[in-house]
């Protein structure tokens, strides 16, 4: 009997162990993001997101990350639509055009993956490199080409999951009547619209993000990117310098940056799982 | 020709020129990286670069050995402390949860692996690098900033939970029900299920998730140069700094050009990372794809 009770306790545990895991890990969010609004609200001004640095800024006087602020919309947009125009084509490709179960569409598939998990600091040396060796100087062109070359995977990958959960009756039907390839694609894309406009989000959430590959290649700029072989400063790499300073006022703005950016990435999260779920509803 | 088909034929022949092209960047990547690794490989003999501890430049020494035993701490700090809970968390989102529960936790999980590194890197400053110094540290009775591995493997591990917490719950809901089934029934508590049959059966897909979860700290870069210290010395324990290999490129690219081999140096880094993540991944993909074939 005892030893009954004994494995009844064990499980109680087991389960309170598994319940306070789980609240950890979802805790960490909004412990982080209450982190950042806790330490940011109090600095955030108008100013800030309406103003490029004025002379001082970067000793606690007059400006805002306006610059910062647009250069990463720029560039973020710019690479997501690049990104997208690649990676749509490629994901058709490898599900209509090639047949399915082939050793080309598994390998290649295996490839998106793979390539999704490359760390972003590896394109940003490389494409630095190449830079240097053409003789591009850092800027806004560098940046997206580097940040379009890590948003493909994710374009590709997401598009490829949609395609998959298409009915595979609605293709054998499309062709008996007479359809090409290619209108039969028309009539995927038709079907997984919403689901298109997630994969996009995710890659510019993945875009606007990232820091270790725009560090080396789009350089940074007080001043607003007027054209693209220009350098363009980034919201991450805005909130990274900053917070190296030593005076408070301006590690005071990397905190109003951050929540500037933690804003950014609320809006997209939202607007995905809205998208996501008209993907629900969506199926005909 | 009708043109309707050679429209299709068309676009047939310039998405697969696109999917060449993408494909050629990797090759175009390692072949580059290898390329520009080259002189760095001549000076030195391979086995030499990893193994040597002194980090100098401007001397012509470059051993790597600190920065892969910064990377390796960073990484194996974040296992201790992410593997455990995501495998709780898992199995109890898909064996006890039910599913109003896991719809709205799943989301929230990938809410966080929507969360830019540079963000990790502010919550690393500004909560856990203090954390450690003030209340962590005098417990254990060291002296210290804050900045430290253990505080790199604290925000790594955060930003590896989506990863595992996904790929896990995906992986524990292929096991077959017959098989709990048949252990509830003869006896088995729950947790006895748990740990003695659906973890045994789940374990290959749970590796590749975890495997998956090394190469994402492995390559991350940002987040925790932000928090770990970076002075290149080999760490001894959870309080020293390190300094992981992808904050020695991110530090370092475009400075210093001048010096011989330096950029070689930080590329063959960059090789190395590359190489990695590369095997690693494509490891775990290729269990993972295994388990979706059978189920």
């Amino acid at each position: 009997m005892s030893n009954i009770k004994k494995r009844l306790l064990k499980e109680k545990i087991a389960k309170v162990a598994m319940q306070l895991s789980g609240i950890t890990i979802t805790g960490s969010l909004f412990f982080i993001i209450g982190t950042i609004l806790y330490k940011g609200l109090p600095y955030l001004s108008w100013e800030m997101i309406s103003q490029s640095p004025q002379g001082g800024f970067y000793i606690g006087k007059e400006g805002g990350i306006l610059n910062a602020i647009l250069g990463s919309l720029y560039l973020a947009t710019c690479s997501t639509m690049l990104a997208t125009l690649i990676g749509i084509p490629i994901s058709i490709f490898l599900n209509i055009y090639v047949k399915s179960g082939t050793f080309l569409e598994r390998s290649c598939k295996l490839l998106f993956d793979v390539l999704f998990g490359i760390p972003s600091i590896v394109y940003g040396a490389i494409a630095f490199s190449i830079m240097v060796w053409v003789g591009i100087r850092a800027s806004l062109l560098g940046g997206i080409i580097t940040i379009t070359l890590l948003t493909i995977p994710i374009v590709v990958r997401t598009i490829d999951e949609l395609l998959k959960t298409i009915p595979v009756d609605l293709k054998h039907v499309t062709f008996s009547l007479g359809a090409t390839r290619w209108e039969l694609a028309k009539i995927f894309l038709k079907y997984i619209k919403p689901g298109i406009f997630t994969a996009i989000l995710l890659a510019f959430g993945r875009a606007i993000g990232d820091v270790a590959g725009v560090l080396l290649t789009t350089g940074f700029s007080d001043n607003l990117p007027k054209y693209i072989d220009e350098p363009a400063a980034t919201l991450p790499l805005a909130i990274f310098f900053q917070l190296s300073s030593p005076i408070p006022e301006v590690q005071g703005r990397a905190y109003a940056s951050a929540l500037v950016l933690t804003f950014i990435i609320l809006i997209i999260v939202i607007c995905t799982h809205l998208l996501a779920s008209k993907q629900q509803k969506h199926k005909i | 020709m009708n043109w309707r088909l050679i429209k299709d034929k068309l676009i047939q022949r310039s998405f697969a020129t696109l999917l060449a092209l993408s494909l050629i960047v990797i090759v175009l990547i390692l072949l580059g990286l290898s390329f520009k690794s080259l002189p760095l490989l001549r000076a030195e003999s391979f086995g030499a670069i990893l193994t040597e501890s002194v980090w100098s430049p401007l001397n012509g020494s470059f051993g790597f050995l600190p920065f892969i035993m910064g990377t390796i701490w960073v990484t194996f700090i974040s296992l201790i402390i992410s593997v455990p809970l995501c495998i709780l968390a898992s199995a109890y989102l898909v064996e006890y949860a039910g599913e109003a529960l896991r719809r709205m936790v799943l989301p929230l999980v990938n809410v966080l692996a929507a969360i830019p590194p540079v963000l990790y890197g502010v919550w690393g400053v500004l909560f856990v690098v203090p954390f450690l110094s003030q209340y962590v540290a005098p417990i254990v009775g060291a002296e210290t900033t804050g900045y430290t591995v253990f505080a790199g493997g604290i925000v790594l591990a955060v930003m590896i939970f989506p990863i595992m917490v996904s790929i896990m719950v995906e992986v524990l809901q292929t096991i077959p029900y017959e098989l709990k089934a048949a252990s509830l029934s003869l006896g088995a508590t729950k947790w006895e299920t748990i740990v003695k049959v659906i973890l045994v059966k789940a374990k290959p897909g749970l590796i590749a998730a975890i495997v998956l979860g090394i190469s994402r700290a492995f390559g991350e870069t940002i987040a925790v140069l932000m928090v770990c210290g970076n002075i290149p010395q080999i760490p001894k324990s959870f309080f020293d700094a390190g300094y992981p290999l992808p904050a020695l490129i991110a530090n370092n690219f475009g400075e210093m050009m001048s010096i011989p081999l330096y950029d070689s140096a930080l590329m063959f880094a960059a090789l190395l990372l590359f190489v990695l993540i590369f095997g690693f991944n494509l490891i775990s993909r290729l269990i993972l794809n295994r388990l979706e074939g059978k189920s």
